[in-house]
């Protein structure tokens, strides 16, 4: 399984690079071959303010729909259309072109509330 | 049984395009024998079991007073005055006491779920799985059930439309045939596709397509009912609905474009949003890639072509009422 260094996890499995104060939020590698078949992904509102925890976007796989939470709080600026055209492009490139959505951070500190790659792998064993 | 070995759509395409197999010990055997077996599983069930032969089977239907569904099953003559049902497995106690409360001198009843474990083997490929395995012997024909040299019995049938064959061995020996009809090439295949592969062919689902408060006419499943052959349990119900028309009808829905695969207790709105139903199943159809599904709506809504919506999460999805089946596999017997 890729837990690449450079990223901070969430325990529900999502994982967030920050530049700036722009937080980039996919689903881990772990995640989508739990989930397999990602068959529709429903992308949030831009503009859209959510706190840490909120249900923010929802991955489809032909056995369960799972919500998507928001690593941490912020403002969707940007959705990745091409995960709404190619679902699979989550199972296939989790960390690259299947990242889902990115938020304007309230703070960018709260991305230290966040496990680092070598805590996450320890959680998913 | 999982919700799946691999990965959903692979193991679906498995049994679309070669063959798959799927563990059914769950699945519970009620033997029914004596004198007056055919005479009173005729007065149980809605199929009239005086048209099978020894050795061959039939889908039909336990109803109770109210002609409501108990449990959908498949009735197979395995001798002059005796019967092997297949019945789903959350039923198993409530059909035998169902069944046991209802029992005529001259009949008796035997709950052999706990003895037989069970394999469906399904797909254009399963006979040629089959003969690897058993080279000595032939699958009977379409809804036939033979008993094997090895103390199996070998049912045509299946839940998926494929060609294929549910194999039943005496319970300990079911590891050992699973795997050698995986090597001989059958794919092991879980409880997810199952339901999408049973979905695409629009047959029911006990407890999401069938309830104790739908009948097999309000089913869509009329065929399986024989009003002709004598009264039986929730006959009167029947004939009503027939000779009226039911009043909800389960419904073939497909989505016109693309969109979040449809689930069970979706909502289902008219083109103008008028929520008149829910889905009773609902899934993605990994052969057409389209989301499908059943809902119990008022027959008006119910004719193909008509034009409805699917609720899901608050957001309205075009759909479209269809024939059954949603699929047509290439390779049915």
């Amino acid at each position: 399984m890729n837990t690449p260094s450079n990223l901070r996890f969430a325990a529900s499995h999502e994982w967030v690079r920050l530049d700036g104060d722009i937080a980039t939020v996919g689903i881990s590698d772990h995640a989508q071959a739990e989930l397999t078949d990602v068959v529709f992904v429903e992308l949030p509102a831009m503009g859209r303010s959510v706190d840490a925890g909120d249900p923010t976007a929802v991955v489809e796989s032909v056995k369960a729909a799972s919500d998507i939470y928001a690593p941490i709080g912020g403002e969707v600026v940007e959705v990745n259309p091409e995960v709404e055209a190619d679902p699979s492009l989550v199972n296939t490139d989790p960390y690259g072109k299947g990242w889902i959505f990115k938020l304007q951070v309230k703070s960018a500190a709260d991305v230290d509330t966040l496990m680092d790659a070598a805590a996450y792998e320890a959680q998913i064993g | 049984m999982p919700v799946q070995y691999t990965a959903i759509i692979e193991e679906h395409t498995a049994v679309r395009t070669a063959c798959g197999i799927f563990d059914i010990s769950h699945m519970g055997q009620i033997i029914v024998t004596g004198a007056n077996a055919a005479s009173w599983l005729n007065r149980m069930l809605t199929n009239d079991v005086a048209d099978l032969g020894v050795g061959q089977g039939q889908y039909t239907l336990l109803l109770n007073e109210r002609g409501g569904v108990i449990d959908d099953l498949i009735a197979y003559r395995s001798g002059k005055a005796a019967f092997f049902l297949v019945v789903n497995a959350s039923m198993i106690d409530e059909d035998f006491a169902w069944l046991e409360g209802h029992l005529d001198d001259g009949v008796t009843l035997t709950n052999e779920s706990d003895h037989w474990a069970g394999m469906a083997v399904q797909g254009p490929k399963a006979v040629e799985v089959f003969s690897k395995v058993f080279p000595d012997e032939i699958l009977p024909p379409r809804n036939g059930i033979a008993a094997m040299a090895d103390g199996g019995i070998v049912c045509r049938t299946g839940y998926t439309g494929e060609d294929g064959f549910e194999f039943f061995s005496p319970a300990g020996e079911g590891i050992a045939y699973w795997d050698r009809f995986v090597a001989a090439g059958a794919k092991p295949c879980a409880l997810g596709s199952r339901d999408t592969l049973r979905l695409e062919m629009g047959y029911p689902l006990n407890g999401n397509d069938l309830s104790p408060d739908r009948s097999p006419i309000e089913a869509g499943l009329g065929f399986f009912c024989d009003l002709d052959k004598g009264d039986f349990m929730g006959r009167e119900t029947l004939a009503h609905q027939k000779a009226n028309g039911p009043a909800l009808k389960l419904t073939a829905i497909r989505y016109l474009d693309k969109g979040p695969p449809p689930r069970a207790h979706y909502p289902v709105a008219s083109a103008d949003g008028v929520v008149i139903g829910e889905l009773s199943s609902g899934a993605l159809s990994p052969s057409l890639m389209a989301g499908i599904g059943m809902a119990y709506l008022p027959a008006d809504f119910a004719t193909i072509g008509t034009h409805l919506q699917i609720e899901v999460r608050g957001k309205f999805f075009p759909a479209v009422v269809v024939k059954k089946p949603f699929y047509k596999p290439a390779h049915s017997i």
